[in-house]
Protein backbone atom coordinates (compact mmCIF):
# COMPACT_ATOMS: atom_id res chain seq x y z
CA UNK A 1 0.00 0.00 0.00
CA UNK A 2 1.37 3.41 -0.92
CA UNK A 3 0.73 6.48 1.13
CA UNK A 4 1.12 10.19 0.61
CA UNK A 5 4.68 11.17 1.47
CA UNK A 6 5.36 7.61 2.66
CA UNK A 7 3.74 8.31 6.04
CA UNK A 8 0.46 6.44 6.51
CA UNK A 9 -0.50 8.56 9.53
CA UNK A 10 -0.26 11.71 7.39
CA UNK A 11 -3.18 10.58 5.21
CA UNK A 12 -5.32 9.96 8.27
CA UNK A 13 -4.40 13.30 9.83
CA UNK A 14 -5.07 15.14 6.56
CA UNK A 15 -8.57 13.65 6.45
CA UNK A 16 -9.36 15.36 9.77
CA UNK A 17 -8.33 18.82 8.55
CA UNK A 18 -11.08 20.93 7.00
CA UNK A 19 -10.23 23.45 4.26
CA UNK A 20 -8.76 26.63 5.72
CA UNK A 21 -8.18 25.13 9.17
CA UNK A 22 -5.36 26.45 11.33
CA UNK A 23 -2.87 23.71 12.10
CA UNK A 24 0.06 23.73 14.52
CA UNK A 25 2.49 20.83 14.03
CA UNK A 26 4.69 20.21 17.06
CA UNK A 27 7.97 18.61 16.06
CA UNK A 28 7.24 19.38 12.41
CA UNK A 29 10.58 18.12 11.07
CA UNK A 30 11.18 19.49 7.59
CA UNK A 31 7.52 20.55 7.35
CA UNK A 32 6.39 17.75 5.00
CA UNK A 33 3.01 17.27 6.71
CA UNK A 34 2.29 21.00 6.88
CA UNK A 35 3.31 21.47 3.23
CA UNK A 36 0.84 18.70 2.37
CA UNK A 37 -1.95 20.30 4.43
CA UNK A 38 -1.28 23.76 3.01
CA UNK A 39 -1.20 22.52 -0.59
CA UNK A 40 -4.12 20.10 -0.35
CA UNK A 41 -6.32 21.53 2.39
CA UNK A 42 -5.57 25.24 2.12
CA UNK A 43 -4.57 25.16 5.75
CA UNK A 44 -2.73 27.93 7.62
CA UNK A 45 0.18 26.05 9.11
CA UNK A 46 2.81 26.68 11.73
CA UNK A 47 5.43 24.19 12.89
CA UNK A 48 7.59 23.99 15.98
CA UNK A 49 11.02 22.41 15.70
CA UNK A 50 14.07 22.21 17.93
CA UNK A 51 16.63 20.98 15.41
CA UNK A 52 18.69 23.46 13.36
CA UNK A 53 18.80 21.27 10.22
CA UNK A 54 15.01 20.86 10.31
CA UNK A 55 14.50 24.61 10.82
CA UNK A 56 16.53 25.22 7.68
CA UNK A 57 14.71 22.47 5.77
CA UNK A 58 11.29 23.79 6.85
CA UNK A 59 12.15 27.34 5.77
CA UNK A 60 13.31 25.94 2.41
CA UNK A 61 9.94 24.15 2.31
CA UNK A 62 8.18 27.55 2.74
CA UNK A 63 6.77 26.57 6.12
CA UNK A 64 6.16 28.91 9.06
CA UNK A 65 8.48 27.31 11.57
CA UNK A 66 9.22 28.44 15.11
CA UNK A 67 12.36 27.15 16.77
CA UNK A 68 11.63 25.97 20.27
CA UNK A 69 11.71 23.17 22.80
CA UNK A 70 8.36 21.46 23.44
CA UNK A 71 9.56 20.54 26.94
CA UNK A 72 9.80 24.23 27.85
CA UNK A 73 6.19 25.09 27.09
CA UNK A 74 4.59 26.90 24.19
CA UNK A 75 3.84 30.27 25.73
CA UNK A 76 4.19 32.08 22.39
CA UNK A 77 0.93 30.46 21.28
CA UNK A 78 -2.33 31.95 22.52
CA UNK A 79 -5.25 29.94 23.94
CA UNK A 80 -7.35 28.28 21.24
CA UNK A 81 -5.31 29.90 18.45
CA UNK A 82 -5.46 26.76 16.27
CA UNK A 83 -8.08 24.31 15.12
CA UNK A 84 -5.70 21.36 15.32
CA UNK A 85 -2.46 20.84 17.19
CA UNK A 86 -0.57 17.86 15.81
CA UNK A 87 2.03 15.78 17.62
CA UNK A 88 3.11 13.16 15.14
CA UNK A 89 5.33 10.32 16.43
CA UNK A 90 6.76 12.64 19.05
CA UNK A 91 4.82 12.02 22.29
CA UNK A 92 7.14 9.13 23.16
CA UNK A 93 10.13 11.50 23.01
CA UNK A 94 8.65 14.05 25.42
CA UNK A 95 9.26 13.76 29.15
CA UNK A 96 6.37 15.96 30.31
CA UNK A 97 3.62 13.87 28.76
CA UNK A 98 0.65 15.34 30.60
CA UNK A 99 2.04 18.88 30.27
CA UNK A 100 2.34 18.67 26.50
CA UNK A 101 -1.13 17.15 26.09
CA UNK A 102 -2.62 19.97 28.20
CA UNK A 103 -0.69 22.59 26.20
CA UNK A 104 -1.98 21.10 22.95
CA UNK A 105 -5.59 21.43 24.05
CA UNK A 106 -4.99 24.89 25.50
CA UNK A 107 -3.72 26.08 22.11
CA UNK A 108 -5.96 24.00 19.88
CA UNK A 109 -9.58 23.00 19.65
CA UNK A 110 -8.42 19.46 18.87
CA UNK A 111 -5.22 17.51 19.42
CA UNK A 112 -3.98 14.95 16.93
CA UNK A 113 -1.50 12.52 18.43
CA UNK A 114 0.24 9.60 16.77
CA UNK A 115 2.70 7.28 18.49
CA UNK A 116 4.29 3.86 18.12
CA UNK A 117 2.48 1.18 20.10
CA UNK A 118 4.93 -0.78 22.21
CA UNK A 119 2.43 -3.63 22.63
CA UNK A 120 2.47 -4.43 18.90
CA UNK A 121 2.94 -8.18 18.67
CA UNK A 122 6.27 -7.99 16.84
CA UNK A 123 7.58 -5.67 19.55
CA UNK A 124 6.39 -8.07 22.25
CA UNK A 125 7.99 -10.93 20.33
CA UNK A 126 11.29 -9.07 20.19
CA UNK A 127 11.22 -8.55 23.94
CA UNK A 128 10.33 -12.22 24.51
CA UNK A 129 13.34 -13.06 22.35
CA UNK A 130 15.42 -10.93 24.67
CA UNK A 131 15.82 -7.92 22.40
CA UNK A 132 14.46 -4.39 22.43
CA UNK A 133 12.10 -3.95 19.47
CA UNK A 134 13.29 -2.35 16.24
CA UNK A 135 10.61 -1.92 13.59
CA UNK A 136 9.17 0.36 10.92
CA UNK A 137 7.61 2.53 13.62
CA UNK A 138 10.41 2.07 16.17
CA UNK A 139 13.37 2.50 13.87
CA UNK A 140 16.04 3.07 16.52
CA UNK A 141 18.52 0.99 18.42
CA UNK A 142 18.16 1.18 22.22
CA UNK A 143 21.35 3.27 22.45
CA UNK A 144 20.41 5.95 19.91
CA UNK A 145 16.65 6.15 20.45
CA UNK A 146 15.13 9.59 21.10
CA UNK A 147 12.25 7.81 22.84
CA UNK A 148 12.00 8.36 26.59
CA UNK A 149 8.44 7.09 27.25
CA UNK A 150 7.42 3.52 26.44
CA UNK A 151 3.67 3.00 26.41
CA UNK A 152 0.89 1.18 24.64
CA UNK A 153 -2.43 2.08 23.14
CA UNK A 154 -4.20 0.91 26.29
CA UNK A 155 -1.85 2.89 28.51
CA UNK A 156 -2.51 6.02 26.46
CA UNK A 157 -6.26 5.63 26.66
CA UNK A 158 -6.03 5.27 30.43
CA UNK A 159 -4.12 8.56 30.58
CA UNK A 160 -6.73 10.28 28.40
CA UNK A 161 -9.39 9.00 30.74
CA UNK A 162 -7.50 10.23 33.79
CA UNK A 163 -6.98 13.66 32.20
CA UNK A 164 -10.59 13.96 31.08
CA UNK A 165 -9.66 14.01 27.38
CA UNK A 166 -12.26 12.86 24.89
CA UNK A 167 -11.14 10.43 22.20
CA UNK A 168 -13.10 11.57 19.17
CA UNK A 169 -11.49 9.20 16.68
CA UNK A 170 -8.83 6.53 16.67
CA UNK A 171 -7.02 4.78 13.87
CA UNK A 172 -4.63 1.90 14.40
CA UNK A 173 -2.18 0.85 11.72
CA UNK A 174 -0.07 -2.24 11.26
CA UNK A 175 3.58 -2.09 10.30
CA UNK A 176 2.69 -1.83 6.60
CA UNK A 177 0.44 1.17 7.22
CA UNK A 178 -2.81 -0.74 6.76
CA UNK A 179 -5.69 0.12 9.07
CA UNK A 180 -6.39 -2.59 11.62
CA UNK A 181 -10.13 -3.19 11.83
CA UNK A 182 -10.93 -5.19 14.91
CA UNK A 183 -13.25 -4.09 17.66
CA UNK A 184 -11.68 -5.75 20.67
CA UNK A 185 -9.32 -3.23 22.27
CA UNK A 186 -6.89 -5.83 23.53
CA UNK A 187 -6.66 -7.32 20.06
CA UNK A 188 -6.18 -3.85 18.58
CA UNK A 189 -3.38 -3.25 21.05
CA UNK A 190 -1.75 -6.49 19.89
CA UNK A 191 -2.11 -5.88 16.15
CA UNK A 192 -1.40 -2.13 15.97
CA UNK A 193 2.09 -0.77 15.31
CA UNK A 194 1.09 2.88 15.13
CA UNK A 195 -1.88 4.63 16.76
CA UNK A 196 -3.41 7.93 15.64
CA UNK A 197 -5.83 9.77 17.94
CA UNK A 198 -8.07 12.77 17.58
CA UNK A 199 -8.67 14.28 21.00
CA UNK A 200 -10.61 17.12 22.49
CA UNK A 201 -11.18 18.41 25.98
CA UNK A 202 -14.42 18.08 27.83
CA UNK A 203 -15.75 21.58 28.42
CA UNK B 1 28.99 30.37 2.62
CA UNK B 2 30.09 30.51 -1.00
CA UNK B 3 29.65 33.67 -3.02
CA UNK B 4 31.58 36.81 -3.69
CA UNK B 5 31.76 40.39 -2.55
CA UNK B 6 29.95 43.00 -4.60
CA UNK B 7 33.39 44.53 -5.26
CA UNK B 8 33.82 48.24 -5.92
CA UNK B 9 30.91 50.42 -4.83
CA UNK B 10 30.26 54.16 -4.65
CA UNK B 11 28.15 56.27 -2.32
CA UNK B 12 25.34 58.40 -3.75
CA UNK B 13 23.60 61.46 -2.36
CA UNK B 14 19.98 62.50 -2.51
CA UNK B 15 18.62 65.88 -1.46
CA UNK B 16 15.06 66.22 -0.17
CA UNK B 17 13.32 69.62 -0.14
CA UNK B 18 10.00 68.49 1.26
CA UNK B 19 9.99 69.21 5.03
CA UNK B 20 9.91 66.17 7.29
CA UNK B 21 7.69 66.39 10.36
CA UNK B 22 9.35 64.52 13.18
CA UNK B 23 7.96 62.37 15.97
CA UNK B 24 9.42 64.82 18.50
CA UNK B 25 7.38 67.68 17.02
CA UNK B 26 10.35 69.20 15.27
CA UNK B 27 10.61 69.74 11.54
CA UNK B 28 13.55 69.19 9.22
CA UNK B 29 12.97 71.70 6.41
CA UNK B 30 15.30 69.87 4.04
CA UNK B 31 17.85 67.11 4.33
CA UNK B 32 20.34 64.92 2.52
CA UNK B 33 20.59 61.16 2.62
CA UNK B 34 23.71 59.27 1.58
CA UNK B 35 23.11 55.77 0.30
CA UNK B 36 24.58 52.88 -1.67
CA UNK B 37 22.96 50.30 -3.92
CA UNK B 38 24.15 46.88 -5.04
CA UNK B 39 22.72 44.77 -7.85
CA UNK B 40 20.16 45.93 -10.40
CA UNK B 41 16.58 47.02 -9.88
CA UNK B 42 14.46 44.81 -12.15
CA UNK B 43 11.91 46.19 -14.61
CA UNK B 44 8.99 45.36 -12.30
CA UNK B 45 10.90 47.06 -9.43
CA UNK B 46 9.99 44.08 -7.29
CA UNK B 47 13.43 42.92 -6.18
CA UNK B 48 14.53 45.67 -3.80
CA UNK B 49 15.75 44.97 -0.27
CA UNK B 50 16.35 47.76 2.22
CA UNK B 51 19.10 47.03 4.75
CA UNK B 52 18.78 49.25 7.82
CA UNK B 53 21.75 49.97 10.03
CA UNK B 54 22.13 49.69 13.78
CA UNK B 55 23.47 52.18 16.32
CA UNK B 56 26.79 53.04 14.72
CA UNK B 57 26.25 51.78 11.18
CA UNK B 58 25.90 53.66 7.91
CA UNK B 59 25.26 53.40 4.19
CA UNK B 60 28.44 51.49 3.35
CA UNK B 61 26.94 48.04 3.87
CA UNK B 62 28.90 45.97 1.36
CA UNK B 63 31.83 46.09 -1.04
CA UNK B 64 34.73 48.53 -0.95
CA UNK B 65 35.69 51.85 -2.51
CA UNK B 66 38.01 52.02 -5.51
CA UNK B 67 40.28 54.49 -3.71
CA UNK B 68 39.98 52.78 -0.31
CA UNK B 69 40.06 48.98 -0.78
CA UNK B 70 40.40 48.31 2.97
CA UNK B 71 37.14 50.12 3.75
CA UNK B 72 34.82 47.12 3.53
CA UNK B 73 31.07 47.45 4.19
CA UNK B 74 29.83 46.51 7.67
CA UNK B 75 27.67 43.59 6.44
CA UNK B 76 29.75 42.58 3.45
CA UNK B 77 29.70 38.88 4.40
CA UNK B 78 25.97 38.51 3.67
CA UNK B 79 25.70 40.56 0.44
CA UNK B 80 26.97 39.73 -3.04
CA UNK B 81 26.59 37.29 -5.91
CA UNK B 82 25.78 33.86 -4.44
CA UNK B 83 25.48 35.22 -0.89
CA UNK B 84 22.18 35.29 1.05
CA UNK B 85 21.38 38.81 -0.16
CA UNK B 86 22.19 37.72 -3.67
CA UNK B 87 22.89 40.69 -5.90
CA UNK B 88 22.24 38.50 -8.95
CA UNK B 89 18.61 38.41 -7.79
CA UNK B 90 18.08 41.41 -5.53
CA UNK B 91 18.67 45.14 -5.62
CA UNK B 92 20.05 46.10 -2.22
CA UNK B 93 19.74 49.60 -0.74
CA UNK B 94 21.64 50.80 2.33
CA UNK B 95 21.57 54.34 3.69
CA UNK B 96 22.87 56.45 6.53
CA UNK B 97 19.95 57.48 8.71
CA UNK B 98 19.00 61.04 9.59
CA UNK B 99 21.02 62.24 12.54
CA UNK B 100 23.96 60.15 11.38
CA UNK B 101 27.53 61.27 10.95
CA UNK B 102 28.48 59.56 7.70
CA UNK B 103 27.03 61.96 5.14
CA UNK B 104 23.30 62.14 5.83
CA UNK B 105 22.00 65.27 7.53
CA UNK B 106 22.76 65.20 11.22
CA UNK B 107 24.13 67.22 14.13
CA UNK B 108 27.47 67.70 12.39
CA UNK B 109 25.78 69.13 9.24
CA UNK B 110 25.20 72.87 8.67
CA UNK B 111 21.96 74.29 10.01
CA UNK B 112 20.58 76.35 7.10
CA UNK B 113 18.90 78.88 9.42
CA UNK B 114 22.05 79.75 11.38
CA UNK B 115 24.80 78.84 8.95
CA UNK B 116 26.55 77.04 11.80
CA UNK B 117 26.64 73.29 12.41
CA UNK B 118 23.45 71.95 14.00
CA UNK B 119 25.08 70.49 17.10
CA UNK B 120 22.65 70.13 19.99
CA UNK B 121 19.98 72.03 18.03
CA UNK B 122 19.47 69.09 15.69
CA UNK B 123 15.97 67.80 16.40
CA UNK B 124 15.49 64.47 18.13
CA UNK B 125 14.81 61.77 15.54
CA UNK B 126 12.82 58.59 16.16
CA UNK B 127 12.82 55.26 14.33
CA UNK B 128 9.53 56.19 12.65
CA UNK B 129 11.19 59.36 11.26
CA UNK B 130 13.93 57.25 9.72
CA UNK B 131 11.29 55.02 8.17
CA UNK B 132 9.50 58.04 6.66
CA UNK B 133 12.81 59.33 5.28
CA UNK B 134 13.62 55.86 3.91
CA UNK B 135 10.18 55.81 2.24
CA UNK B 136 11.06 59.02 0.44
CA UNK B 137 14.31 57.50 -0.72
CA UNK B 138 12.30 54.51 -1.97
CA UNK B 139 10.03 56.94 -3.87
CA UNK B 140 13.09 58.56 -5.43
CA UNK B 141 14.42 55.16 -6.52
CA UNK B 142 11.02 54.19 -7.93
CA UNK B 143 10.47 51.43 -5.39
CA UNK B 144 6.79 51.12 -4.40
CA UNK B 145 7.17 47.91 -2.45
CA UNK B 146 10.24 46.37 -0.85
CA UNK B 147 10.72 42.66 -1.42
CA UNK B 148 12.19 42.82 2.08
CA UNK B 149 13.20 45.30 4.73
CA UNK B 150 15.90 43.87 6.90
CA UNK B 151 18.20 44.72 9.77
CA UNK B 152 19.92 43.61 12.94
CA UNK B 153 19.43 45.22 16.36
CA UNK B 154 18.22 48.82 15.84
CA UNK B 155 18.13 47.93 12.12
CA UNK B 156 15.64 45.14 12.87
CA UNK B 157 13.50 47.63 14.76
CA UNK B 158 13.30 49.75 11.59
CA UNK B 159 12.12 46.67 9.67
CA UNK B 160 9.43 46.09 12.31
CA UNK B 161 8.43 49.76 12.17
CA UNK B 162 8.24 49.66 8.36
CA UNK B 163 5.83 46.74 8.52
CA UNK B 164 3.31 48.63 10.66
CA UNK B 165 3.82 52.15 9.24
CA UNK B 166 3.85 51.18 5.55
CA UNK B 167 2.19 47.75 5.53
CA UNK B 168 1.49 47.93 1.79
CA UNK B 169 5.13 48.63 0.99
CA UNK B 170 6.82 45.69 2.75
CA UNK B 171 6.40 42.12 1.52
CA UNK B 172 8.88 40.60 3.96
CA UNK B 173 10.47 41.85 7.17
CA UNK B 174 13.66 40.24 8.42
CA UNK B 175 14.20 41.20 12.05
CA UNK B 176 17.43 39.95 13.59
CA UNK B 177 18.69 40.30 17.18
CA UNK B 178 16.07 42.93 17.95
CA UNK B 179 13.28 43.62 20.44
CA UNK B 180 9.84 45.24 20.17
CA UNK B 181 11.00 47.85 22.72
CA UNK B 182 13.86 48.33 25.14
CA UNK B 183 13.84 46.99 28.67
CA UNK B 184 14.68 49.12 31.70
CA UNK B 185 18.14 47.52 31.72
CA UNK B 186 18.66 48.40 28.03
CA UNK B 187 17.69 52.02 28.71
CA UNK B 188 19.90 52.10 31.80
CA UNK B 189 22.97 51.10 29.79
CA UNK B 190 22.14 53.74 27.19
CA UNK B 191 21.78 56.39 29.86
CA UNK B 192 25.18 55.63 31.39
CA UNK B 193 26.65 55.92 27.90
CA UNK B 194 24.92 59.28 27.39
CA UNK B 195 25.99 60.53 30.79
CA UNK B 196 29.60 59.78 29.88
CA UNK B 197 29.22 62.10 26.87
CA UNK B 198 27.02 64.77 28.50
CA UNK B 199 29.39 65.20 31.47
CA UNK B 200 32.54 65.39 29.34
CA UNK B 201 33.91 68.97 29.82
CA UNK B 202 34.52 69.08 26.07
CA UNK B 203 30.83 68.51 25.29
CA UNK B 204 29.88 72.22 25.59
CA UNK B 205 26.16 71.48 25.58
CA UNK B 206 26.51 69.73 22.24
CA UNK B 207 28.10 72.73 20.49
CA UNK B 208 31.64 71.41 20.74
CA UNK B 209 32.25 71.96 17.03
CA UNK B 210 32.31 75.73 17.71
CA UNK B 211 34.97 75.15 20.33
CA UNK B 212 37.08 73.12 17.93
CA UNK B 213 36.99 70.17 20.25
CA UNK B 214 35.00 66.98 20.75
CA UNK B 215 33.96 64.99 23.84
CA UNK B 216 36.25 62.11 22.94
CA UNK B 217 36.66 60.92 26.53
CA UNK B 218 32.93 60.57 27.03
CA UNK B 219 32.35 58.99 23.66
CA UNK B 220 35.18 56.54 24.34
CA UNK B 221 33.61 55.49 27.65
CA UNK B 222 30.17 55.21 26.02
CA UNK B 223 31.59 52.87 23.38
CA UNK B 224 33.50 50.79 25.91
CA UNK B 225 30.33 50.27 27.91
CA UNK B 226 28.27 49.56 24.80
CA UNK B 227 30.87 47.14 23.53
CA UNK B 228 30.63 45.02 26.69
CA UNK B 229 26.90 44.64 26.06
CA UNK B 230 27.51 43.49 22.48
CA UNK B 231 29.69 40.55 23.52
CA UNK B 232 28.88 37.44 25.52
CA UNK B 233 30.55 36.53 28.79
CA UNK B 234 31.65 33.19 27.30
CA UNK B 235 33.21 34.87 24.30
CA UNK B 236 35.07 37.41 26.43
CA UNK B 237 36.26 34.54 28.61
CA UNK B 238 37.51 32.62 25.60
CA UNK B 239 39.04 35.63 23.91
CA UNK B 240 40.68 37.34 26.89
CA UNK B 241 40.10 35.33 30.04
CA UNK B 242 42.24 36.91 32.74
CA UNK B 243 45.23 37.18 30.44
CA UNK B 244 47.68 39.87 31.47
CA UNK B 245 49.70 41.91 29.05
CA UNK B 246 52.90 41.53 31.08
CA UNK B 247 52.35 38.23 32.88
CA UNK B 248 52.32 39.79 36.35
CA UNK B 249 50.27 42.30 38.32
CA UNK B 250 51.61 45.85 38.27
CA UNK B 251 49.32 47.06 41.08
CA UNK B 252 48.40 50.21 39.18
CA UNK B 253 45.61 51.60 37.01
CA UNK B 254 47.30 51.22 33.64
CA UNK B 255 46.35 48.62 31.08
CA UNK B 256 46.99 45.23 32.69
CA UNK B 257 44.36 42.75 31.56
CA UNK B 258 44.02 42.01 27.88
CA UNK B 259 40.31 42.80 28.05
CA UNK B 260 41.16 46.32 29.23
CA UNK B 261 43.53 46.76 26.35
CA UNK B 262 40.90 45.57 23.88
CA UNK B 263 38.11 47.79 25.24
CA UNK B 264 40.30 50.88 25.39
CA UNK B 265 41.45 50.27 21.83
CA UNK B 266 37.83 49.88 20.66
CA UNK B 267 36.83 53.02 22.57
CA UNK B 268 39.68 55.09 21.16
CA UNK B 269 39.06 53.91 17.62
CA UNK B 270 35.36 54.73 17.83
CA UNK B 271 35.88 58.11 19.49
CA UNK B 272 38.24 58.95 16.64
CA UNK B 273 35.61 58.85 13.91
CA UNK B 274 32.11 58.87 15.40
CA UNK B 275 30.15 61.98 16.37
CA UNK B 276 29.04 62.22 20.00
CA UNK B 277 25.79 64.05 19.16
CA UNK B 278 24.88 61.28 16.74
CA UNK B 279 25.59 58.70 19.45
CA UNK B 280 23.24 60.56 21.80
CA UNK B 281 20.49 60.71 19.16
CA UNK B 282 20.80 57.06 18.18
CA UNK B 283 20.59 55.84 21.77
CA UNK B 284 17.52 58.00 22.37
CA UNK B 285 15.90 56.61 19.21
CA UNK B 286 16.47 53.16 20.70
CA UNK B 287 14.99 54.16 24.06
CA UNK B 288 11.89 55.73 22.50
CA UNK B 289 11.27 52.83 20.12
CA UNK B 290 7.98 51.15 20.99
CA UNK B 291 5.46 50.83 18.13
CA UNK B 292 2.95 49.31 20.57
CA UNK B 293 2.74 52.65 22.40
CA UNK B 294 0.14 53.65 19.79
CA UNK B 295 -1.94 50.69 21.00
CA UNK B 296 -1.54 51.18 24.75
CA UNK B 297 1.26 48.63 24.83
CA UNK B 298 -0.70 45.92 23.00
CA UNK B 299 1.85 44.57 20.51
CA UNK B 300 -0.74 42.14 19.11
CA UNK B 301 -2.91 45.09 18.08
CA UNK B 302 0.15 46.82 16.60
CA UNK B 303 1.20 43.83 14.54
CA UNK B 304 -2.35 43.49 13.26
CA UNK B 305 -1.53 46.45 11.03
CA UNK B 306 1.41 44.65 9.38
CA UNK B 307 0.88 42.57 6.28
CA UNK B 308 4.43 41.36 5.72
CA UNK B 309 5.76 37.86 6.13
CA UNK B 310 8.41 37.75 8.83
CA UNK B 311 11.68 36.01 9.46
CA UNK B 312 12.80 36.66 13.01
CA UNK B 313 16.15 35.45 14.32
CA UNK B 314 17.84 35.72 17.69
CA UNK B 315 21.09 34.45 19.15
CA UNK B 316 21.41 32.20 22.18
CA UNK B 317 24.20 34.28 23.75
CA UNK B 318 22.66 37.71 23.08
CA UNK B 319 21.86 39.15 26.52
CA UNK B 320 21.19 42.65 25.19
CA UNK B 321 18.16 41.56 23.14
CA UNK B 322 17.59 38.00 24.30
CA UNK B 323 15.73 35.29 22.35
CA UNK B 324 12.78 35.94 24.68
CA UNK B 325 12.51 39.49 23.27
CA UNK B 326 12.34 38.13 19.72
CA UNK B 327 9.69 35.66 20.83
CA UNK B 328 7.49 38.57 21.96
CA UNK B 329 7.36 39.67 18.32
CA UNK B 330 6.81 36.07 17.16
CA UNK B 331 3.91 35.68 19.58
CA UNK B 332 2.28 38.94 18.45
CA UNK B 333 2.53 37.86 14.80
CA UNK B 334 1.20 34.36 15.52
CA UNK B 335 -1.73 35.85 17.41
CA UNK B 336 -2.60 37.67 14.18
CA UNK B 337 -2.24 34.54 12.05
CA UNK B 338 0.68 36.04 10.14
CA UNK B 339 3.34 34.10 8.31
CA UNK B 340 6.40 34.05 10.55
CA UNK B 341 9.43 31.86 10.98
CA UNK B 342 11.75 32.09 13.94
CA UNK B 343 15.28 30.77 14.27
CA UNK B 344 17.19 30.79 17.55
CA UNK B 345 20.76 30.60 16.43
CA UNK B 346 23.42 29.07 18.62
CA UNK B 347 26.33 31.46 18.18
CA UNK B 348 28.84 32.53 20.79
CA UNK B 349 29.29 36.19 19.89
CA UNK B 350 26.50 37.76 21.95
CA UNK B 351 24.56 40.60 20.36
CA UNK B 352 27.29 41.03 17.73
CA UNK B 353 26.48 37.54 16.40
CA UNK B 354 24.19 39.13 13.83
CA UNK B 355 27.22 40.50 12.00
CA UNK B 356 29.11 37.20 11.99
CA UNK B 357 29.46 34.77 9.14
CA UNK B 358 27.99 31.44 10.18
CA UNK B 359 26.85 28.68 7.83
CA UNK B 360 23.58 27.94 9.65
CA UNK B 361 22.66 31.59 10.32
CA UNK B 362 23.38 32.65 6.76
CA UNK B 363 21.77 29.45 5.48
CA UNK B 364 18.49 30.40 7.19
CA UNK B 365 18.52 33.92 5.71
CA UNK B 366 19.53 32.51 2.33
CA UNK B 367 16.74 29.91 2.33
CA UNK B 368 14.15 32.50 3.33
CA UNK B 369 15.21 35.01 0.67
CA UNK B 370 15.45 32.40 -2.10
CA UNK B 371 11.76 31.62 -1.59
CA UNK B 372 10.73 35.22 -2.24
CA UNK B 373 8.99 35.35 -5.62
CA UNK B 374 9.74 38.49 -7.58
Amino acid sequence: MTHTLGRPDFDLIAAWIAPGDRVLDLGCGDGTLLRHLIDNRGAYGVGVEIDDANILAAIKNRINVIQGNLERGLSEFADQAFDHVVLSRTLQTVRHTEGILREMLRIGREAVVSFPNFAYHKNLRAVLDGRMPVSEDLPFQWYDSPNVRFFTLLDFEDLCDKMGLIIRERHVLDEDGNIVTVNDKKELNFLGSLAVYRLSQSR
Amino acid sequence: MPGQSVGVVAAQHAHFNQPLNLRSGGVLPAYDLVYETYGTLNAAKSNAILVCHALSGHHHVAGHYADDPDNIGWWDNIIGPGRPLDTDKFFIVGLNNLGGCHGSTGPSSPNPTTGKLWGADFPMVAVVDWVHAQARLADLLGIDTWAAVMGGSLGGMQALRWSVTYPERVRNAIVIAAAPKLSAQNIAFNDVARQAILTDPDFHGGHYYEHNTRPARGLRLARMLGHITYLSDDQMGEKFGRELRNDKFSFGFGVEFEVESYLRYQGDKFAGYFDANTYLLMTKALDYFDPSREDNGDLVATMARSKANFLIASFTTDWRFTPARSKEMVAALLANGRNVSYAEIDLNFGHDSFLMEDAHYHGVVDAYLRNIKL
